[in-house]
């Protein structure tokens, strides 16, 4: 990786955090429970990375088992996550 | 790089943000609850378009075994347990994110045995230090969480010294594996170190810092996913990866102001000791009784009540009687709101979560410091499984270890009625003076059972 290539995935994780920030802070404290399992589930975009980590030639190598393993678990992280999250919005009634 | 999967992923980085944004508003948390998981399956669908079509059976195979599981859990799991399932997932992501740097590192090491790339080998490193620290953590927590393991602080003999000694040694197996990359032993010593630092950051942490804990952990599967994103050049993963982080970080943070504590503090674990040690035989409580009858009667004769809810008012299961009691309140023009603390329950918001299970408003949860100044014009305070939350001793006992932590002021109401299993203490072991005061009366008895006999009263009245 070029160091240009790394500076622009750092802009992107500060702009993205400052963003994450402002955002995050103005959810009202009842939906702080949603937003724990949303944001989790947001986090299996490692997903991603288990995708590709899969895509590598031959079932012999550590790289494709581990990357079966990670995708196994990215999928129960995003779907649970997503899942759980709207099983508890729906209860939010006025 | 395909510009079209690249389009794609920056589609499905503004469904994140933008899904993010709507839970600013609870009437539109679930739409965008639902747009993030939209922006999800375009990240998933760009990276799909990258694959090997040889390679799709094995991932559909993964995807169905996994999408399953989840399910499986997500309706299966009790609003009372969310906090455990957090935490477990959180610990997947953890998992998921070391697997993944594994997978790369091994595939450029020892398979294309071409020479990694500092960049890419620092992020590797790191995605398993994260990565494993989340994963172990979040399993300590999930144990501490449903009591297979104790909820009290685990401590020994020179812990933070044996903490410093494997960081050291994760430095330099760091730069072992730097300037000899085809050695998978350093990497063996890496992975072994971060899972081992995971525990032993987390068992000397109390059963009543778990909010701070899970919040914490929530934001290092995001930082995690934030190091896959170096490690695979993609912004998606990163911008995602930020979003989680921070929201875990302002949680944290909210977590600790609500409990008066730093994080260091919290980090440094063992609270439930120094109470132990610092517990003084002082003049012991004397309480008062009141019975069902005379309960159900100082209801019907006050024209506000606050509920104060706790966790033992979920473990109980009274949230559902809680809600007739507001009925028959109601009914009779009483004015009725719930009081909630920000730490009460075993996560953040979870009290309102298991309020409105029991289909209850969310209008009628006010936070402290909303309803904090209502207490002094307040007939009646119905405190229900809370505890350390309404102990005036945080205001006024420097001794005490919970003193400086915001408190519900319930003692400023006119009378106040705890409904309590027994003379028991609070969560983080401490005795409460409150129940002594004099506007104070106890409800002894199993929360459900004693609030339904209390409503059938009311009702006969």
């Amino acid at each position: 990786m070029s160091i240009d290539s790394l500076i622009i995935l750092i802009y992107v994780l500060v702009l993205a955090s400052y963003l994450g920030f402002e955002l995050i802070a103005k959810v009202p404290p009842t939906l702080h429970t949603p937003l724990m399992s949303g944001s989790n589930a947001i986090s299996g975009i490692t997903i991603v990375g288990a995708l590709l980590a899969c895509n590598e030639l031959g079932y012999t190598t550590l790289s494709k088992w581990m990357g079966m393993i990670a995708l196994i678990l990215a999928t129960i992280n995003v779907v649970g996550g997503y899942a759980v999250t709207d099983r508890m919005l729906k209860m939010f009634k006025k | 790089m395909n510009i079209t999967i690249q389009l794609l992923y920056l589609f499905s980085s503004v469904l994140f943000i933008i899904g993010i944004k709507m839970m600013n508003k609870t009437k539109d948390a679930r739409a965008g609850n639902l747009l993030s998981s939209v922006g999800m399956l375009i990240a998933i669908i760009a990276t799909l378009m990258q694959i090997e079509v040889i390679s799709m059976v094995e991932i559909f195979i993964c995807i169905i075994i996994g999408s399953l599981i989840g399910l499986y859990y997500a309706y299966k799991v009790e609003m009372t347990q969310i906090p455990e399932m957090v935490a477990l997932f959180n610990g997947f992501g953890g998992l998921a994110s070391v697997a993944v740097a594994i997978s790369d590192y091994w595939l450029k090491s020892q398979i294309t045995e071409a020479n990694i790339d500092i960049i890419i080998l620092v992020s590797i490193i790191l995605s398993v230090f994260i990565g494993g620290i989340t994963f172990t953590g979040s399993m300590v927590a999930f144990l501490k969480l449903n009591g297979r393991i104790t909820g009290s602080p685990i401590t020994f003999k020179g812990q933070h010294p044996l903490n410093l000694v494997m960081l050291i040694s994760f430095i330099l197996a760091s730069v072992a594996t730097w300037m000899n990359p085809s050695d998978i032993n350093f990497m063996i010593v890496l992975v072994l170190i971060s899972l081992l630092l995971g525990i032993l950051t987390v068992i000397p942490i109390g059963g009543a810092d778990m909010p701070v804990v899970i919040s914490l952990l929530n934001s290092y599967s995001g930082m995690a996913a934030c190091t896959t994103g170096f490690i695979l050049n993609n912004n998606v993963l990163i911008v995602a990866g930020a979003l989680v982080g921070a929201s875990g970080i302002i949680l944290t943070q909210i977590m600790c102001k609500a409990m008066n504590r730093s994080l260091v503090n919290v980090l440094l674990g063992g609270f439930g000791q120094t109470i132990a040690g610092e517990q003084t035989e002082g003049p012991s409580i004397i309480v008062k009784e009141v019975g069902v009858e005379e309960a159900a009667m100082l209801f019907d004769g006050a024209s506000s009540v606050i509920v104060v809810p706790g966790y033992g008012m979920a473990v109980a299961q009274a949230q559902h009687v809680i809600r007739e009691l507001m009925e028959q309140c109601e009914k009779r023009n009483i004015s009725f709101k719930f009081a909630i603390h920000p730490v009460a329950g075993r996560m953040p918001g979870h009290m309102n979560v298991l309020l409105a299970e029991a289909n209850i408003s969310y209008d009628k949860l006010i936070e402290m410091d909303e309803i904090n100044n209502e207490f002094s014009n307040t007939d009646l305070v119905f405190i229900v499984g809370a505890n350390d939350v309404v102990n005036p001793a945080a205001e006024t006992n420097p001794q005490s270890p919970i003193f400086g932590m915001p408190i519900l002021n319930a003692y400023k109401a006119k009378t106040i009625i705890v409904s309590k299993r027994s003379m028991g203490k609070g969560y983080a072991g401490v005795e409460n003076e409150l129940f002594g005061y004099p506007n104070c009366l106890m409800l002894f008895g199993d929360a459900k059972q004693t609030i339904a006999k209390v409503v059938s009263e009311i009702k006969e009245l």
